[in-house]
């Protein structure tokens, strides 16, 4: 048995990332705000929606990133955190009126708490034994979500509707254009939290444990207490996702969150980037917008052609958006020179 | 429309009408978003992927049939647009296609989309859009509801009908009948033993001396079988889907259970449910239908049938006539034809809900003889009447009148 972890331990499941290269430079984050608070103004509430569910994946992924890329543990399981994140908003707007903005913390706060302590068990597993624990977690939760005794509150498999908010204070803005500001601000606080998190004492014993588990607890890093704290604040992170597109969607149900989310979710960390924090927003795009390309190709093969996409962007760029983003700058570097 | 092209139309309608007076009709064109003098955008949202795929085909079905209209001319010399988006069955994926069809396509209607969920998760943004929700393709009870949803309206008998008609049947014929019932844990399943609830009234707690509820995730209905057989029950309701139907069926010839079967009408299949279960031990099962089904016999000479198969040759020659979304597809797409038709040269998405909602012994050819659809502005439920069948032999015998039963939402 020990033999069979050791194997399976022995290979780095994720490859370093130093956490310099985890991030954007200042002016190339700045391009990409502007460009993020002006787009709006200029396109249909349709295409407004879709950027806030473009956001809100990007956050889930972000929180996926921070747990795989950051701490070198994997995670089939974050369709389940999602899921409680959007009932703890949907239940708390639709049956004791609390504000959408309030929910938000709290679906946060519990995630967290629901995370913690599936990160108990799951210290004793790692590598693909972790991923199957979690991906248990991810079948598991539609049909807690159907359990007769909290039909009461879930609405069972008929789901909850949930009300979309107005802009507050009069503001001349569409609910969807509302919704798209409220939905970046909260990701770009959680976003330079994320990247704080990881240039601190906090990231770096994250990254300790991804590199080496022994030579970080010989440093005098708390394996055990690091390791549930980043499953901890990734749930907390992916249940504000889930909290927002709750709110977005404006209906949850236990078939919106079932295996096929977590690991949509899993390909967006891995297509952006293990372990690069703005890939998480590329990631997101793939999984949004491309299987709706597949579908214009071919109606009948969507799912073939979405996963001949899928190969290319595997065979070509391996390390997702990052790779790209590192030839660019390459590619900038030289003709700087020139 | 802009207020100077109005009077410019105004103007040059004045000079066409002094010109030619037989021309008025035109006056009366008017169109919403989606409907123009060319051409009429229809959307409609189906799981082409996903767990639920199978259904996939109606979709594919509607499409075919609406080319064969486009062909013979169109709707009033319009065409039709058929946008088609795949869901895979996920509700936030659902409003995500809906809204790409309602805001970004701009189709005057979405048609048909599949499943409660899915559904559920776009009423409140069609209703609060005012955009119609027609004819969705689920059977539950509540997408009859009137007052609260005016833009959203069903299509087949809902699930409540089916089990109110049993309920009518029972009391008739059987009225000291002690009933068992299996449902399966999910909206589905209760929406059906409500009605039967409803139907039986204040008799219900006497009769039914059993309720087994099996989730979808447990490999076989055996065991629930046995205990209903214990319970010394004369009348057993099969509440259950195509797979645990096949095995209620089996099992009860197994442990020689003989009380008078109701199966509901989703596992009527004689191709998918009853010849799996094996015909011997089908024969005096009683089920209610309200689509004529392809392999029964007698239908062969049928004239709406042989439409139908003529249909499927020539537009969906690769699509399973036996597969009952065909069908299914087929009525359902014709009913809108004739919604559409009605609403002449006034394609506003009100008049669409007014022509939707005035549809008076309508029929399409694939629904038995004598079953009509009927809708009013307080009515929302096109089908609601069933006629009971009993298996005989190696097909569905039908018996007794068209029943009717109102269920409201």
């Amino acid at each position: 048995m020990s033999a069979v972890e050791d194997v399976v331990t022995e290979a780095p499941a994720v490859e370093a990332v130093p956490k310099r290269a985890m991030t954007l430079g200042t002016g190339t984050s700045l391009v990409v705000l502007a460009a993020l608070l002006i787009a709006p103004v200029f396109v249909k509430n349709f295409i407004i929606f879709q950027m806030t569910m473009l956001l809100i994946y990007g956050l889930a992924v972000l929180a996926l990133n921070i747990l795989t890329g950051g701490s070198g543990q994997f995670s089939l399981g974050q369709s389940a955190f999602y899921a409680v994140g959007a009932y703890t908003t949907a239940v708390l707007m639709e049956h004791f009126n609390v504000n959408y903005a309030l929910t938000l913390p709290i679906a946060g706060v519990v995630c967290f708490a629901f995370g913690f302590l599936f990160g108990q068990p799951a210290l004793r597993l790692s590598g693909v034994y972790l991923a199957l624990a979690t991906f248990a977690l991810a079948t598991a939760m539609p049909q807690l979500l159907k359990l007769n005794f909290l039909e009461h509150w879930t609405g069972g498999v008929q789901g909850l509707v949930v009300t979309k908010p107005d802009a507050p204070f009069g503001l001349p803005m569409s609910q969807d254009m509302w919704l798209y500001y409220f939905t970046l601000v909260v990701t770009i606080a959680i976003y330079i939290f994320a990247v704080n998190l990881l240039r601190s004492r906090s990231g770096r014993a994250f990254m300790a444990i991804r590199d080496n588990e022994i030579a970080a607890s010989a440093m005098g890093v708390d394996v055990a207490l690091y390791k549930t704290l980043a499953f901890g604040v990734s749930a907390a992170i992916t249940g504000i996702a889930g909290s927002l597109g709750a709110i977005a969607v404006q209906f949850v149900a236990p078939d919106s969150y079932t295996i096929t989310l977590a690991i949509s979710l899993f390909l967006g960390m891995v297509v952006g980037g293990v372990g690069w924090l703005p890939g998480s927003i590329v990631g997101a795009a793939f999984i949004i917008f491309v299987p709706n390309i597949a579908e214009g190709i071919s109606k009948g093969l969507s799912g073939a052609v979405f996963g001949v996409l899928l190969f290319l962007v595997i065979y070509l760029v391996p390390h997702g958006a990052r790779q790209v983003a590192i030839l660019g700058q390459q590619l900038a570097g030289k003709l700087r020179k020139n | 429309m802009p207020a100077v092209t109005g009077k410019f139309a105004a103007a040059s309608l004045a000079l066409a009408l002094i010109a030619t007076s037989a021309s008025t009709a035109s006056a009366q064109k008017k169109y919403d978003t989606g409907a123009t003098d060319t051409e009429i955008k229809i959307g409609n949202i189906m799981p082409y992927s996903g767990p639920a795929s199978a259904y996939g085909i109606i979709g594919r079905t509607e499409a075919a049939y609406f080319k064969k209209i486009n062909d013979e001319g169109g709707i009033n010399g319009r065409k039709i647009n058929f946008i088609s988006y795949d869901d895979a069955y996920s509700p936030p994926k659902t409003v995500e296609q809906a809204r790409k069809l309602v805001e970004s396509d701009e189709v005057l209607l979405i048609f048909n989309s599949l499943g409660t969920p899915p559904n559920s998760a776009i009423q409140k943004y069609m209703n609060s859009k005012k955009v119609p929700q027609l004819f969705v393709a689920t059977g539950a009870t509540k997408w009859n509801d009137p007052q609260n949803f005016p833009w959203t309206m069903g299509w087949q008998p809902n699930y409540q009908s089916e089990t109110q008609i049993y309920a009518k049947y029972i009391l008739k014929e059987m009225p000291n009948a002690k009933i068992a019932v299996l449902f399966q844990n999910d909206d589905y399943g209760k929406d059906y033993l409500k009605g039967l609830k409803d139907g039986l009234g204040s008799k219900a707690t006497n009769m039914i001396v059993a309720e087994e509820s099996y989730e979808t995730s447990e490999p076989t209905i055996d065991n629930h079988i046995v205990k209903l057989k214990a319970t010394g029950a004369d009348v057993f309701v099969n509440i259950t889907t195509p797979k645990f139907a096949a095995q209620a069926i089996k099992k009860n010839a197994e442990i020689g259970w003989k009380p008078t079967h109701f199966l509901n009408n989703v596992s009527a299949s004689v191709g998918s449910v009853i010849k799996p279960a094996g015909f011997e031990n089908a024969q005096g099962i009683i089920s209610a239908a309200y689509l004529k089904d392809t392999t029964d016999t007698q239908w062969a000479n049928d004239a709406g049938m042989k439409a139908f198969l003529d249909f499927m040759t020539k537009y969906f020659p690769e699509g399973d006539k036996t597969d009952g979304g065909t069908i299914v597809g087929y009525g359902v797409a014709q009913t809108l034809v004739q919604v559409l038709k009605n609403c002449g040269d006034e394609l506003t998405r009100a008049n669409v809900m007014k022509q939707a909602a005035s549809l008076k012994d309508f029929r399409t050819e694939v629904l038995l003889p004598g079953i009509k659809i009927n809708t009013s502005p307080t009515d929302f439920a096109p089908i609601s009447s069933l006629q009971l069948q009993r298996f005989k032999g190696e097909r569905w015998e039908l018996f007794g009148d068209v029943i009717n039963a109102e269920a409201g939402g």
